[in-house]
Protein backbone atom coordinates (compact mmCIF):
# COMPACT_ATOMS: atom_id res chain seq x y z
CA UNK A 1 0.00 0.00 0.00
CA UNK A 2 1.25 3.49 -0.87
CA UNK A 3 1.61 6.29 2.20
CA UNK A 4 -1.21 8.12 0.17
CA UNK A 5 -4.19 5.30 0.67
CA UNK A 6 -2.65 4.44 4.28
CA UNK A 7 -3.07 7.67 5.85
CA UNK A 8 -6.14 7.59 3.88
CA UNK A 9 -7.31 4.55 5.90
CA UNK A 10 -6.26 5.37 9.00
CA UNK A 11 -7.77 8.89 8.74
CA UNK A 12 -10.82 7.39 7.82
CA UNK A 13 -10.68 4.96 10.64
CA UNK A 14 -9.92 7.76 13.18
CA UNK A 15 -12.85 9.68 12.33
CA UNK A 16 -15.26 7.22 12.45
CA UNK A 17 -13.88 6.08 15.82
CA UNK A 18 -13.27 9.53 17.48
CA UNK A 19 -15.11 11.80 15.61
CA UNK A 20 -14.42 14.56 17.61
CA UNK A 21 -10.39 14.66 16.20
CA UNK A 22 -9.35 17.17 13.97
CA UNK A 23 -7.75 15.15 11.36
CA UNK A 24 -6.83 18.45 9.14
CA UNK A 25 -4.70 19.37 12.01
CA UNK A 26 -3.89 16.20 12.90
CA UNK A 27 0.10 15.94 13.80
CA UNK A 28 1.16 12.47 13.13
CA UNK A 29 3.67 12.33 16.22
CA UNK A 30 0.36 12.15 17.89
CA UNK A 31 -0.24 9.52 20.06
CA UNK A 32 -3.33 7.23 19.73
CA UNK A 33 -4.47 6.46 23.75
CA UNK A 34 -2.63 9.78 25.65
CA UNK A 35 -3.01 12.60 22.84
CA UNK A 36 -6.12 11.76 20.78
CA UNK A 37 -7.92 9.68 23.92
CA UNK A 38 -8.39 6.52 22.54
CA UNK A 39 -9.05 3.70 24.89
CA UNK A 40 -8.58 0.20 24.90
CA UNK A 41 -12.03 -0.29 23.31
CA UNK A 42 -11.74 2.41 21.30
CA UNK A 43 -8.79 1.91 19.90
CA UNK A 44 -9.80 -1.95 19.30
CA UNK A 45 -12.06 -0.74 17.26
CA UNK A 46 -9.53 1.00 15.26
CA UNK A 47 -7.76 -2.00 14.95
CA UNK A 48 -11.01 -3.59 14.05
CA UNK A 49 -11.99 -0.15 10.90
CA UNK A 50 -8.79 -0.77 9.77
CA UNK A 51 -8.45 -4.93 9.17
CA UNK A 52 -12.15 -4.22 7.08
CA UNK A 53 -10.90 -1.41 5.20
CA UNK A 54 -7.18 -2.49 4.27
CA UNK A 55 -7.37 -5.99 5.16
CA UNK A 56 -4.41 -5.97 7.27
CA UNK A 57 -4.94 -7.61 10.55
CA UNK A 58 -2.54 -6.10 13.33
CA UNK A 59 -1.70 -8.66 15.90
CA UNK A 60 -1.51 -7.96 19.07
CA UNK A 61 1.95 -8.23 19.82
CA UNK A 62 2.37 -5.44 17.09
CA UNK A 63 0.48 -2.80 19.14
CA UNK A 64 3.71 -1.00 20.08
CA UNK A 65 4.46 -0.48 16.80
CA UNK A 66 1.20 1.33 15.88
CA UNK A 67 0.73 3.16 19.06
CA UNK A 68 1.09 6.85 17.01
CA UNK A 69 -0.35 7.89 13.87
CA UNK A 70 2.44 7.95 11.78
CA UNK A 71 3.66 4.46 13.31
CA UNK A 72 0.10 3.05 12.28
CA UNK A 73 0.38 4.24 8.84
CA UNK A 74 3.63 3.19 8.48
CA UNK A 75 2.63 -0.35 9.66
CA UNK A 76 0.22 -0.33 6.89
CA UNK A 77 2.67 1.28 4.40
CA UNK A 78 4.94 -2.13 5.41
CA UNK A 79 2.48 -4.93 5.20
CA UNK A 80 -0.31 -3.49 3.09
CA UNK B 1 -57.11 1.95 35.34
CA UNK B 2 -53.52 2.63 35.94
CA UNK B 3 -51.08 5.43 35.30
CA UNK B 4 -47.60 5.85 33.80
CA UNK B 5 -46.02 8.33 35.46
CA UNK B 6 -42.51 10.32 35.11
CA UNK B 7 -39.96 7.71 36.59
CA UNK B 8 -36.89 7.92 38.48
CA UNK B 9 -33.83 7.66 36.17
CA UNK B 10 -31.18 8.07 38.42
CA UNK B 11 -30.86 8.98 42.70
CA UNK B 12 -30.31 12.54 41.40
CA UNK B 13 -32.83 12.98 38.96
CA UNK B 14 -35.83 15.41 40.17
CA UNK B 15 -38.00 16.06 36.74
CA UNK B 16 -37.67 14.88 33.59
CA UNK B 17 -39.38 16.66 30.59
CA UNK B 18 -41.15 14.86 27.52
CA UNK B 19 -39.28 14.59 24.79
CA UNK B 20 -41.61 12.08 22.55
CA UNK B 21 -44.24 10.33 23.12
CA UNK B 22 -44.09 7.04 21.52
CA UNK B 23 -47.66 5.73 21.41
CA UNK B 24 -51.21 7.37 21.34
CA UNK B 25 -54.36 6.89 22.91
CA UNK B 26 -55.76 3.69 21.81
CA UNK B 27 -52.42 1.99 21.62
CA UNK B 28 -52.22 -1.53 23.75
CA UNK B 29 -49.26 -1.59 25.35
CA UNK B 30 -47.22 -4.12 27.57
CA UNK B 31 -45.65 -4.29 30.39
CA UNK B 32 -41.60 -3.26 29.50
CA UNK B 33 -42.76 -1.56 26.28
CA UNK B 34 -41.00 1.60 25.07
CA UNK B 35 -43.86 4.82 25.20
CA UNK B 36 -42.07 7.69 25.63
CA UNK B 37 -38.58 9.57 25.45
CA UNK B 38 -37.74 11.46 28.15
CA UNK B 39 -34.70 13.80 28.66
CA UNK B 40 -33.51 14.37 32.36
CA UNK B 41 -30.70 17.31 33.13
CA UNK B 42 -28.18 14.56 31.91
CA UNK B 43 -29.34 12.17 29.11
CA UNK B 44 -32.26 11.42 26.39
CA UNK B 45 -33.64 8.03 27.31
CA UNK B 46 -36.31 5.76 26.39
CA UNK B 47 -38.46 4.87 28.54
CA UNK B 48 -40.83 1.78 29.31
CA UNK B 49 -44.71 0.94 30.92
CA UNK B 50 -44.54 -0.63 34.03
CA UNK B 51 -48.60 -0.83 33.27
CA UNK B 52 -50.06 -3.30 30.33
CA UNK B 53 -53.51 -2.05 29.01
CA UNK B 54 -54.71 0.51 26.56
CA UNK B 55 -53.51 4.12 26.63
CA UNK B 56 -56.49 5.96 27.53
CA UNK B 57 -55.28 9.26 27.43
CA UNK B 58 -51.99 11.55 27.57
CA UNK B 59 -51.73 13.66 30.26
CA UNK B 60 -48.45 16.06 29.44
CA UNK B 61 -47.29 17.66 26.49
CA UNK B 62 -44.28 17.02 24.70
CA UNK B 63 -42.06 19.86 25.66
CA UNK B 64 -43.37 20.08 29.43
CA UNK B 65 -41.17 19.34 32.33
CA UNK B 66 -42.60 17.57 35.02
CA UNK B 67 -41.35 16.37 38.72
CA UNK B 68 -40.44 12.48 38.75
CA UNK B 69 -43.73 10.68 40.08
CA UNK B 70 -46.04 13.08 37.81
CA UNK B 71 -48.71 10.94 35.58
CA UNK B 72 -47.95 11.38 32.08
CA UNK B 73 -50.32 8.96 31.18
CA UNK B 74 -53.65 6.73 31.71
CA UNK B 75 -53.83 3.43 31.40
CA UNK B 76 -56.94 1.15 31.10
CA UNK B 77 -55.85 -2.47 32.10
CA UNK B 78 -58.75 -3.49 29.78
CA UNK B 79 -60.82 -2.00 27.25
CA UNK B 80 -64.22 -2.32 29.32
CA UNK B 81 -62.68 -1.28 32.41
CA UNK B 82 -63.33 2.50 31.28
CA UNK B 83 -66.28 2.76 29.52
CA UNK B 84 -66.31 6.13 29.31
CA UNK B 85 -63.06 6.44 26.99
CA UNK B 86 -63.76 6.45 23.81
CA UNK B 87 -60.02 6.51 22.73
CA UNK B 88 -59.85 2.80 23.94
CA UNK B 89 -62.08 1.53 21.48
CA UNK B 90 -60.78 2.29 18.43
CA UNK B 91 -58.05 0.43 17.13
CA UNK B 92 -57.99 -1.28 20.30
CA UNK B 93 -58.54 -4.42 19.36
CA UNK B 94 -54.78 -5.58 20.23
CA UNK B 95 -55.43 -8.78 20.87
CA UNK B 96 -55.16 -9.51 17.34
CA UNK B 97 -51.31 -9.95 17.39
CA UNK B 98 -48.48 -9.98 20.28
CA UNK B 99 -46.20 -7.68 19.08
CA UNK B 100 -42.89 -7.87 20.91
CA UNK B 101 -41.53 -4.12 22.26
CA UNK B 102 -38.61 -3.85 19.74
CA UNK B 103 -40.57 -4.81 16.71
CA UNK B 104 -43.59 -2.48 18.11
CA UNK B 105 -40.90 0.37 18.20
CA UNK B 106 -39.49 -0.49 14.75
CA UNK B 107 -42.91 -0.07 13.62
CA UNK B 108 -43.55 3.01 14.84
CA UNK B 109 -40.11 4.11 13.75
CA UNK B 110 -40.85 3.08 10.24
CA UNK B 111 -44.43 4.71 10.59
CA UNK B 112 -46.37 1.19 10.38
CA UNK B 113 -49.48 0.51 11.67
CA UNK B 114 -48.93 -3.32 13.35
CA UNK B 115 -52.73 -3.69 13.44
CA UNK B 116 -53.06 -3.98 10.33
CA UNK B 117 -50.26 -6.14 9.21
CA UNK B 118 -50.46 -9.94 9.79
CA UNK B 119 -48.11 -11.50 12.18
CA UNK B 120 -45.54 -14.96 10.72
CA UNK B 121 -44.24 -15.53 14.03
CA UNK B 122 -45.07 -17.84 16.40
CA UNK B 123 -48.57 -17.60 17.38
CA UNK B 124 -49.13 -15.22 14.70
CA UNK B 125 -46.70 -12.48 16.04
CA UNK B 126 -45.11 -10.17 14.16
CA UNK B 127 -41.41 -9.96 13.66
CA UNK B 128 -38.73 -7.11 12.54
CA UNK B 129 -39.17 -8.88 9.12
CA UNK B 130 -43.31 -8.49 8.85
CA UNK B 131 -42.70 -4.42 9.87
CA UNK B 132 -40.03 -4.03 7.21
CA UNK B 133 -42.38 -5.59 5.08
CA UNK B 134 -44.94 -3.22 5.55
CA UNK B 135 -43.11 -0.49 5.52
CA UNK B 136 -41.38 -0.89 2.00
CA UNK B 137 -44.83 -2.22 0.92
CA UNK B 138 -46.53 1.45 2.13
CA UNK B 139 -43.74 3.31 0.49
CA UNK B 140 -44.19 3.65 -2.98
CA UNK B 141 -48.50 4.02 -2.39
CA UNK B 142 -47.97 6.57 0.27
CA UNK B 143 -45.01 8.81 -1.33
CA UNK B 144 -43.71 9.69 -4.36
CA UNK B 145 -40.82 7.56 -5.54
CA UNK B 146 -37.97 8.58 -3.97
CA UNK B 147 -36.12 9.74 -6.93
CA UNK B 148 -38.37 11.81 -8.00
CA UNK B 149 -37.94 14.07 -4.75
CA UNK B 150 -36.06 16.98 -6.30
CA UNK B 151 -34.27 18.52 -4.04
CA UNK B 152 -35.48 22.12 -5.21
CA UNK B 153 -38.99 20.66 -5.52
CA UNK B 154 -39.85 19.73 -1.93
CA UNK B 155 -40.66 22.59 0.15
CA UNK B 156 -38.88 22.88 3.32
CA UNK B 157 -40.89 22.78 6.40
CA UNK B 158 -39.48 24.27 9.80
CA UNK B 159 -41.07 22.17 11.88
CA UNK B 160 -40.79 18.22 11.05
CA UNK B 161 -42.29 15.40 12.62
CA UNK B 162 -39.77 12.62 12.85
CA UNK B 163 -38.33 10.19 15.73
CA UNK B 164 -35.10 11.28 17.68
CA UNK B 165 -33.38 8.36 15.51
CA UNK B 166 -34.25 9.98 12.43
CA UNK B 167 -33.20 12.94 13.67
CA UNK B 168 -29.61 11.54 14.63
CA UNK B 169 -29.36 9.74 11.57
CA UNK B 170 -30.41 12.94 9.03
CA UNK B 171 -27.65 15.08 10.98
CA UNK B 172 -24.87 11.51 10.57
CA UNK B 173 -26.17 11.82 7.02
CA UNK B 174 -25.41 15.50 6.56
CA UNK B 175 -29.36 15.44 5.34
CA UNK B 176 -30.93 18.74 6.13
CA UNK B 177 -34.47 16.73 7.60
CA UNK B 178 -36.77 20.27 6.96
CA UNK B 179 -36.46 18.70 2.96
CA UNK B 180 -36.84 15.21 4.02
CA UNK B 181 -40.57 14.40 2.41
CA UNK B 182 -42.44 12.22 5.21
CA UNK B 183 -43.89 8.83 4.70
CA UNK B 184 -44.79 8.20 8.49
CA UNK B 185 -48.22 9.08 10.66
CA UNK B 186 -49.20 12.39 9.98
CA UNK B 187 -46.17 12.84 7.50
CA UNK B 188 -43.41 11.94 9.96
CA UNK B 189 -39.67 11.55 8.99
CA UNK B 190 -38.94 8.14 9.41
CA UNK B 191 -35.27 6.07 9.29
CA UNK B 192 -35.99 5.06 6.37
CA UNK B 193 -36.77 8.45 4.68
CA UNK B 194 -34.03 9.90 5.67
CA UNK B 195 -31.70 7.05 3.88
CA UNK B 196 -32.66 7.28 1.05
CA UNK B 197 -32.45 10.97 0.97
CA UNK B 198 -29.12 10.87 0.34
CA UNK B 199 -29.50 9.04 -2.72
CA UNK B 200 -31.48 12.05 -3.96
CA UNK B 201 -29.76 15.19 -2.61
CA UNK B 202 -26.58 16.34 -3.48
CA UNK B 203 -23.95 13.93 -2.11
CA UNK B 204 -24.07 14.14 2.03
CA UNK B 205 -21.88 17.30 2.80
CA UNK B 206 -18.91 16.15 4.72
CA UNK B 207 -20.00 17.82 7.89
CA UNK B 208 -18.21 16.45 10.90
CA UNK B 209 -20.27 13.75 12.96
CA UNK B 210 -22.95 15.05 15.37
CA UNK B 211 -21.42 15.45 19.37
CA UNK B 212 -22.92 12.95 21.31
CA UNK B 213 -25.32 14.61 23.75
CA UNK B 214 -23.16 14.38 26.55
CA UNK B 215 -25.31 11.98 28.74
CA UNK B 216 -23.48 12.47 31.90
CA UNK B 217 -24.03 10.49 34.96
CA UNK B 218 -22.85 10.85 38.67
CA UNK B 219 -19.81 8.75 38.66
CA UNK B 220 -16.98 10.64 40.51
CA UNK B 221 -14.11 10.30 39.33
CA UNK B 222 -11.37 12.21 37.47
CA UNK B 223 -12.82 12.96 33.82
CA UNK B 224 -16.23 15.08 34.71
CA UNK B 225 -14.31 18.13 34.16
CA UNK B 226 -13.19 17.43 30.41
CA UNK B 227 -13.91 20.82 28.67
CA UNK B 228 -17.61 20.06 27.05
CA UNK B 229 -18.19 20.68 23.48
CA UNK B 230 -18.69 24.75 22.83
CA UNK B 231 -22.05 23.94 21.01
CA UNK B 232 -23.77 22.47 23.83
CA UNK B 233 -25.73 24.79 25.67
CA UNK B 234 -24.25 26.66 28.81
CA UNK B 235 -27.55 26.01 30.66
CA UNK B 236 -26.96 22.14 30.65
CA UNK B 237 -23.61 22.52 31.36
CA UNK B 238 -24.43 24.22 34.39
CA UNK B 239 -27.49 21.52 35.11
CA UNK B 240 -24.93 18.84 34.59
CA UNK B 241 -22.66 20.23 37.02
CA UNK B 242 -25.61 20.60 39.34
CA UNK B 243 -26.53 17.28 39.18
CA UNK B 244 -23.02 15.75 39.65
CA UNK B 245 -22.15 18.31 42.54
CA UNK B 246 -25.43 17.50 44.68
CA UNK B 247 -25.32 14.07 43.87
CA UNK B 248 -21.57 13.94 45.16
CA UNK B 249 -22.60 16.05 47.69
CA UNK B 250 -25.56 13.70 49.02
CA UNK B 251 -22.93 10.56 49.07
CA UNK B 252 -19.91 12.07 50.86
CA UNK B 253 -22.70 13.24 53.54
CA UNK B 254 -24.50 10.21 54.15
CA UNK B 255 -21.87 7.45 53.34
CA UNK B 256 -18.96 7.07 55.75
CA UNK B 257 -16.31 5.79 53.41
CA UNK B 258 -13.22 3.67 53.99
CA UNK B 259 -11.03 2.97 51.34
CA UNK B 260 -8.82 -0.24 50.52
CA UNK B 261 -6.06 -0.48 47.55
CA UNK B 262 -4.04 -3.71 46.78
CA UNK B 263 -2.00 -4.70 43.66
CA UNK B 264 -3.51 -7.63 41.30
CA UNK B 265 -0.92 -9.79 39.89
CA UNK B 266 -1.79 -9.78 35.80
CA UNK B 267 0.56 -12.17 34.96
CA UNK B 268 -1.44 -15.19 34.25
CA UNK B 269 -4.87 -13.01 32.57
CA UNK B 270 -2.51 -11.27 29.90
CA UNK B 271 -1.00 -14.51 29.26
CA UNK B 272 -3.81 -16.35 28.61
CA UNK B 273 -5.86 -13.12 26.87
CA UNK B 274 -2.57 -12.93 24.28
CA UNK B 275 -2.88 -16.86 23.96
CA UNK B 276 -6.79 -16.14 22.81
CA UNK B 277 -6.34 -13.43 21.26
CA UNK B 278 -3.55 -14.76 18.64
CA UNK B 279 -6.29 -17.02 17.50
CA UNK B 280 -9.09 -14.61 17.04
CA UNK B 281 -10.41 -11.90 14.42
CA UNK B 282 -10.28 -8.47 15.83
CA UNK B 283 -13.46 -8.17 16.02
CA UNK B 284 -13.36 -11.10 18.88
CA UNK B 285 -10.84 -9.53 20.55
CA UNK B 286 -10.81 -9.51 24.67
CA UNK B 287 -9.26 -6.90 26.47
CA UNK B 288 -7.77 -6.78 30.23
CA UNK B 289 -10.83 -4.68 31.15
CA UNK B 290 -13.40 -7.83 30.22
CA UNK B 291 -11.21 -10.17 32.58
CA UNK B 292 -10.92 -7.50 35.17
CA UNK B 293 -14.61 -6.93 35.07
CA UNK B 294 -15.95 -10.90 35.27
CA UNK B 295 -13.56 -11.51 38.38
CA UNK B 296 -14.82 -8.03 40.14
CA UNK B 297 -18.74 -9.61 39.24
CA UNK B 298 -17.73 -12.85 40.83
CA UNK B 299 -15.89 -11.51 43.56
CA UNK B 300 -19.12 -8.98 44.38
CA UNK B 301 -21.36 -12.29 44.21
CA UNK B 302 -19.43 -14.39 46.84
CA UNK B 303 -19.20 -10.61 49.00
CA UNK B 304 -22.63 -9.36 49.19
CA UNK B 305 -21.65 -6.71 51.93
CA UNK B 306 -20.37 -4.78 48.95
CA UNK B 307 -23.21 -5.61 46.31
CA UNK B 308 -26.75 -3.74 46.94
CA UNK B 309 -28.48 -0.42 47.62
CA UNK B 310 -28.57 1.21 51.18
CA UNK B 311 -31.84 2.97 51.78
CA UNK B 312 -34.20 3.71 54.73
CA UNK B 313 -31.40 2.91 57.05
CA UNK B 314 -31.31 -0.48 55.68
CA UNK B 315 -29.05 -2.69 53.68
CA UNK B 316 -30.21 -5.06 51.23
CA UNK B 317 -27.79 -6.96 49.00
CA UNK B 318 -28.69 -8.06 46.04
CA UNK B 319 -29.22 -11.41 44.56
CA UNK B 320 -27.97 -10.26 40.95
CA UNK B 321 -24.59 -8.34 40.09
CA UNK B 322 -25.86 -5.51 37.90
CA UNK B 323 -22.16 -4.11 37.27
CA UNK B 324 -22.30 -0.40 36.58
CA UNK B 325 -19.67 0.57 34.14
CA UNK B 326 -18.05 3.89 33.93
CA UNK B 327 -17.87 5.23 30.24
CA UNK B 328 -16.07 8.09 29.67
CA UNK B 329 -17.93 10.29 26.92
CA UNK B 330 -15.07 12.09 24.42
CA UNK B 331 -16.82 15.06 24.68
CA UNK B 332 -16.52 15.10 28.38
CA UNK B 333 -18.55 13.27 31.28
CA UNK B 334 -19.22 9.95 31.96
CA UNK B 335 -22.27 7.71 32.11
CA UNK B 336 -22.39 4.57 34.25
CA UNK B 337 -24.48 2.05 32.26
CA UNK B 338 -24.74 -1.77 34.26
CA UNK B 339 -23.69 -4.92 32.59
CA UNK B 340 -26.52 -6.97 33.64
CA UNK B 341 -25.84 -10.18 35.73
CA UNK B 342 -22.26 -9.81 34.55
CA UNK B 343 -21.01 -12.73 37.02
CA UNK B 344 -23.51 -15.32 35.01
CA UNK B 345 -21.47 -14.14 32.12
CA UNK B 346 -19.35 -15.52 29.82
CA UNK B 347 -16.04 -13.88 29.55
CA UNK B 348 -16.59 -13.55 25.61
CA UNK B 349 -20.71 -12.27 25.94
CA UNK B 350 -19.36 -9.82 28.94
CA UNK B 351 -16.56 -8.28 26.45
CA UNK B 352 -19.42 -7.95 23.46
CA UNK B 353 -21.89 -6.47 25.61
CA UNK B 354 -19.07 -4.09 27.04
CA UNK B 355 -18.22 -3.21 23.31
CA UNK B 356 -22.00 -2.94 22.99
CA UNK B 357 -22.73 -0.76 25.39
CA UNK B 358 -20.07 1.60 25.19
CA UNK B 359 -20.55 2.51 22.31
CA UNK B 360 -24.40 3.16 22.61
CA UNK B 361 -23.39 4.84 25.41
CA UNK B 362 -21.44 7.25 23.85
CA UNK B 363 -23.95 7.29 21.63
CA UNK B 364 -26.76 8.55 23.65
CA UNK B 365 -28.93 5.25 23.32
CA UNK B 366 -28.93 3.44 26.96
CA UNK B 367 -32.24 1.92 27.97
CA UNK B 368 -33.45 3.08 32.03
CA UNK B 369 -32.79 0.03 32.71
CA UNK B 370 -29.29 -0.11 32.44
CA UNK B 371 -28.84 3.62 33.82
CA UNK B 372 -30.81 2.79 36.90
CA UNK B 373 -29.92 -0.27 38.83
CA UNK B 374 -25.94 -1.02 39.34
CA UNK B 375 -25.74 -2.84 42.14
CA UNK B 376 -22.09 -2.11 42.19
CA UNK B 377 -19.81 0.23 39.95
CA UNK B 378 -16.48 0.06 38.51
CA UNK B 379 -14.42 3.32 37.20
CA UNK B 380 -11.52 1.96 34.91
CA UNK B 381 -9.19 4.95 34.51
CA UNK B 382 -6.53 2.81 33.15
CA UNK B 383 -7.04 4.30 29.67
CA UNK B 384 -6.47 7.58 30.93
CA UNK B 385 -2.92 6.85 32.35
CA UNK B 386 -3.52 6.66 35.68
CA UNK B 387 -2.13 3.97 38.60
CA UNK B 388 -5.14 4.60 40.83
CA UNK B 389 -8.09 5.99 41.32
CA UNK B 390 -10.15 6.36 44.68
CA UNK B 391 -13.97 6.75 44.00
CA UNK B 392 -17.15 8.16 45.15
CA UNK B 393 -19.55 5.24 46.49
CA UNK B 394 -22.98 6.24 44.01
CA UNK B 395 -25.51 6.32 46.46
CA UNK B 396 -27.68 4.23 46.96
CA UNK B 397 -24.92 1.35 45.94
CA UNK B 398 -22.64 0.49 48.79
CA UNK B 399 -18.99 0.29 46.98
CA UNK B 400 -17.38 1.72 43.89
CA UNK B 401 -14.44 -0.25 42.77
CA UNK B 402 -11.35 1.79 40.90
CA UNK B 403 -8.91 -0.06 38.45
CA UNK B 404 -5.79 1.51 37.28
CA UNK B 405 -3.66 1.33 34.37
CA UNK B 406 -2.06 -1.84 33.59
CA UNK B 407 1.85 -1.46 33.68
CA UNK B 408 4.63 -3.74 33.63
CA UNK B 409 5.92 -4.17 37.53
CA UNK B 410 9.42 -5.42 38.97
CA UNK B 411 7.93 -8.51 40.84
CA UNK B 412 9.21 -10.84 43.73
CA UNK B 413 8.10 -14.29 44.13
CA UNK B 414 9.86 -17.28 45.90
CA UNK B 415 12.83 -14.70 46.34
CA UNK B 416 13.11 -14.14 42.57
CA UNK B 417 12.74 -10.49 40.67
CA UNK B 418 10.85 -10.74 37.83
CA UNK B 419 8.55 -7.97 35.84
CA UNK B 420 5.00 -8.68 34.88
CA UNK B 421 1.97 -6.54 34.13
CA UNK B 422 -0.08 -5.19 37.40
CA UNK B 423 -2.98 -3.21 37.92
CA UNK B 424 -3.85 -0.94 41.69
CA UNK B 425 -7.09 -2.00 42.52
CA UNK B 426 -8.96 0.15 44.85
CA UNK B 427 -12.12 -0.28 46.97
CA UNK B 428 -14.52 2.42 48.47
CA UNK B 429 -16.95 0.88 50.61
CA UNK B 430 -19.73 2.12 52.64
CA UNK B 431 -18.92 1.50 56.89
CA UNK B 432 -22.41 1.37 57.71
CA UNK B 433 -22.46 -2.14 55.79
CA UNK B 434 -18.97 -3.83 55.89
CA UNK B 435 -15.95 -3.41 57.28
CA UNK B 436 -11.92 -3.76 55.85
CA UNK B 437 -12.08 -6.61 56.81
CA UNK B 438 -14.57 -7.65 54.48
CA UNK B 439 -13.46 -5.44 51.91
CA UNK B 440 -9.95 -6.89 52.06
CA UNK B 441 -11.42 -10.23 51.42
CA UNK B 442 -13.37 -8.77 48.33
CA UNK B 443 -10.24 -7.38 46.56
CA UNK B 444 -8.30 -10.20 47.64
CA UNK B 445 -10.74 -12.67 45.97
CA UNK B 446 -10.57 -10.60 42.63
CA UNK B 447 -6.81 -11.01 42.64
CA UNK B 448 -7.46 -14.94 43.31
CA UNK B 449 -9.87 -15.01 40.78
CA UNK B 450 -7.42 -13.92 38.22
CA UNK B 451 -4.78 -16.52 38.79
CA UNK B 452 -7.31 -18.91 37.11
CA UNK B 453 -8.24 -16.37 33.87
CA UNK B 454 -9.02 -19.89 31.75
CA UNK B 455 -11.60 -20.46 34.34
CA UNK B 456 -13.48 -17.12 34.75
Amino acid sequence: MNEQDARQAVHTAIGQVAPDVDLDGLDEASRLRQDLELDSLDFLRLVETIDESTGVDIPERDYAEVSTVKGLIGYLVARG
Amino acid sequence: MGEFRMPSLGADMEHGKMVEWLVKPGDFVHRGDVVAVVDTDKTVMDVESFEEGVVAELLVDVGTTVPIGTPLARITQTPDDDAGAAPAAEGAAPAAAHVPPPVRHLAHQLGVDTSKIRGSGRHGALTRADVEHAAAAQLPSNAPAPHALAVSAAPHRAHVRSSPRARRLAKELGVDIGMVPGTGPDGAVTETDVRRAPSAAAPPAPEPPVPVPAPQKEVPAVGLGQPLPTSEPQDRVASLRRSVGSLMSRSKKSIPHYYLSTTLDLGAAVAWMEQVNLQRPVASRLVPSALLLKATALAARENPEVNGFFTDGDFRPSSSVHLGVAVALRHGGLVAPAIHDADTLAVDVLMQNLRDLVSRARAGHLQRSEMADPTITVTNLGDLGVEAVYGVIYPPQVAMVGLGRVVEQPWAQNGMLGVRPAVTATLSADHRVSDGLRGARFLARIDELLQKPEEL
